[in-house]
């Protein structure tokens, strides 16, 4: 049952490391345009630290639609998706590693790194914990939103784009749940809401966006 | 009177509103082969695709024992071996690699030693560890072909064009090898051009082409 996950998650993880510029380059891109905004918006340290979250959480949204598109395109072109579609295992369960997949390729390295970019923001030790707490929540929902978005706009010109239009809105409610959590501190007492509304929602994630991506692969090789 | 094994009824397939081809009837019981024959764009393909369970027919139905393929999903997919028109090769992975991945798709977790003896039988002996960009256009047919090697073999192959790209040596193994699938009970579907050496006695052909021309 769990095997069709472990090895779709192991040949990402492969194909990844084989073409580890792509999953670098995204990295790299979300630690520059979170090191953009102090130089752009001057060193103030108390704008800053109340930017921090907002800025960072917008960032990683960012940075994770880059790497969408190739989600399934790749495979699509050279044929491996139609023996995935054929597969004599559910269909879901490989979708699933694929989230994972890229959550590990592109979500994961995203959240470590992201303590040393919020020190240049002069965040404190509790923000920062906070801050990677709703990272380590947040970041695995863009995976999974935005695989059933591939898996819609798979197969439409230039679908690079409709990848990125589609997904950014439905990321709207992480992002505010997941900068609110930091800014909840200040008022007080509501980070455990935030932090738990996200967990909800990665929960409610895990258990639909996988059957929704299947069903929309099956209806783009149709 | 069991139902013979795969069996095709009033199949109609449509592609951007033109019909490809309509009313095509067939079954195919163990041990017999059908040769799909027919011009390009004549819906070779998307009838293999639609055997596969692919796609969705605009009329009619493929049954796999009596039952609806699509409906059937993984149960039917574990007796069938598709070899597509792009030949689901990851051009970053080493060729055992390639095979791994294929077989693991098809349920099965295979050694890096069985897939070196697949690939060895598939004409690709010494060529395992090179990564697949390295190939050459036949080369890369032949490694999606070494899932014919691997055993257990599915019961239904559905075979695009597989002997595209092939050198003659290399047509006359591959059609030895469904000579003998067929022996062994199984079935073959398959489209070509080329002429081959593969002439069971017990197949059938469906012609497209001829097919278009008598609904016209």
């Amino acid at each position: 049952m769990i095997a069709p996950l472990g090895w779709t998650i192991r040949r990402d993880l492969l194909l990844a490391c084989r073409r580890s510029a792509d999953a670098l380059g995204s990295l790299a891109f979300f630690a520059i345009a979170c090191s953009l905004f102090p130089l752009g918006v001057g060193p103030e340290p108390a704008a800053l630290r109340g930017m921090a979250p907002g800025v960072l959480w917008v960032a990683a949204l960012l940075s994770a639609t880059l790497s969408l598109p190739r989600l399934f395109s790749a495979d699509h072109a050279d044929g491996t998706l139609e023996q995935m579609l054929l597969a004599s295992e559910p269909l879901v369960l490989i979708v699933a590693g694929k989230a994972v997949a890229h959550w590990l390729v592109s979500g994961l390295p995203l959240v470590l790194l992201s303590p040393l970019l919020a020190l240049q923001f002069g965040l404190d030790a509790q923000a920062l914990a906070v801050l990677v707490a709703s990272l380590l929540l947040g970041t695995p929902i863009l995976s999974l939103v935005g695989a059933v978005v591939a898996a819609l706009s798979l197969g439409a010109r230039g679908s690079g784009i409709l990848v990125a239009l589609l997904a950014l809105p439905l990321y709207v409610p992480v992002l505010v749940f997941g900068a609110g959590s930091v800014d909840a501190m200040g008022v007080g007492g509501g980070v455990a809401a935030h932090l738990l509304l996200l967990g909800a929602g990665l929960g409610f994630a895990l258990a639909l966006a996988p059957w929704a991506a299947a069903a929309a692969l099956r209806i783009a090789l149709e | 009177m069991t139902p013979p094994a795969l069996q095709v009824r009033g199949l109609a397939c449509e592609r951007g509103r033109r019909r490809l081809f309509e009313g095509v009837d067939f079954a195919l019981s163990e041990g017999e082969a059908l040769w799909l024959a027919g011009g390009n764009g004549s819906g070779k393909t998307s009838l293999l695709r639609l055997l596969a369970g692919l796609g969705l027919p605009a009329a009619g139905e493929v049954l796999w024992r009596g039952r609806p393929v699509r409906e059937l999903r993984e149960d039917f997919h574990r007796q069938l071996l598709y070899c597509g028109h792009a030949a689901g090769i990851k051009d970053d992975l080493a060729a055992w690699e390639n095979l791994c991945c294929s077989a693991a798709l098809s349920g099965h977790r295979i050694s890096r030693t069985q897939a070196e003896g697949a690939l060895e039988l598939a004409g690709l002996a010494g060529l395992a560890a090179l990564p697949s960009h390295a190939l050459s256009q036949g080369q890369r047919r032949r490694v999606s072909l070494a899932r014919l090697y691997l055993e257990p073999l599915p019961t239904l192959l559905l075979l695009d064009e597989p002997f595209t790209a092939l050198d003659a040596r290399g047509v006359l193994e591959l059609a030895g090898r469904i000579a003998v699938h067929l022996d062994n009970g199984g079935i073959a579907v398959y489209t070509t051009h080329q002429a081959h050496g593969l002439r069971p006695q017990n197949q059938q052909l469906l012609d497209l082409d001829a097919l278009a021309g008598e609904a016209a």
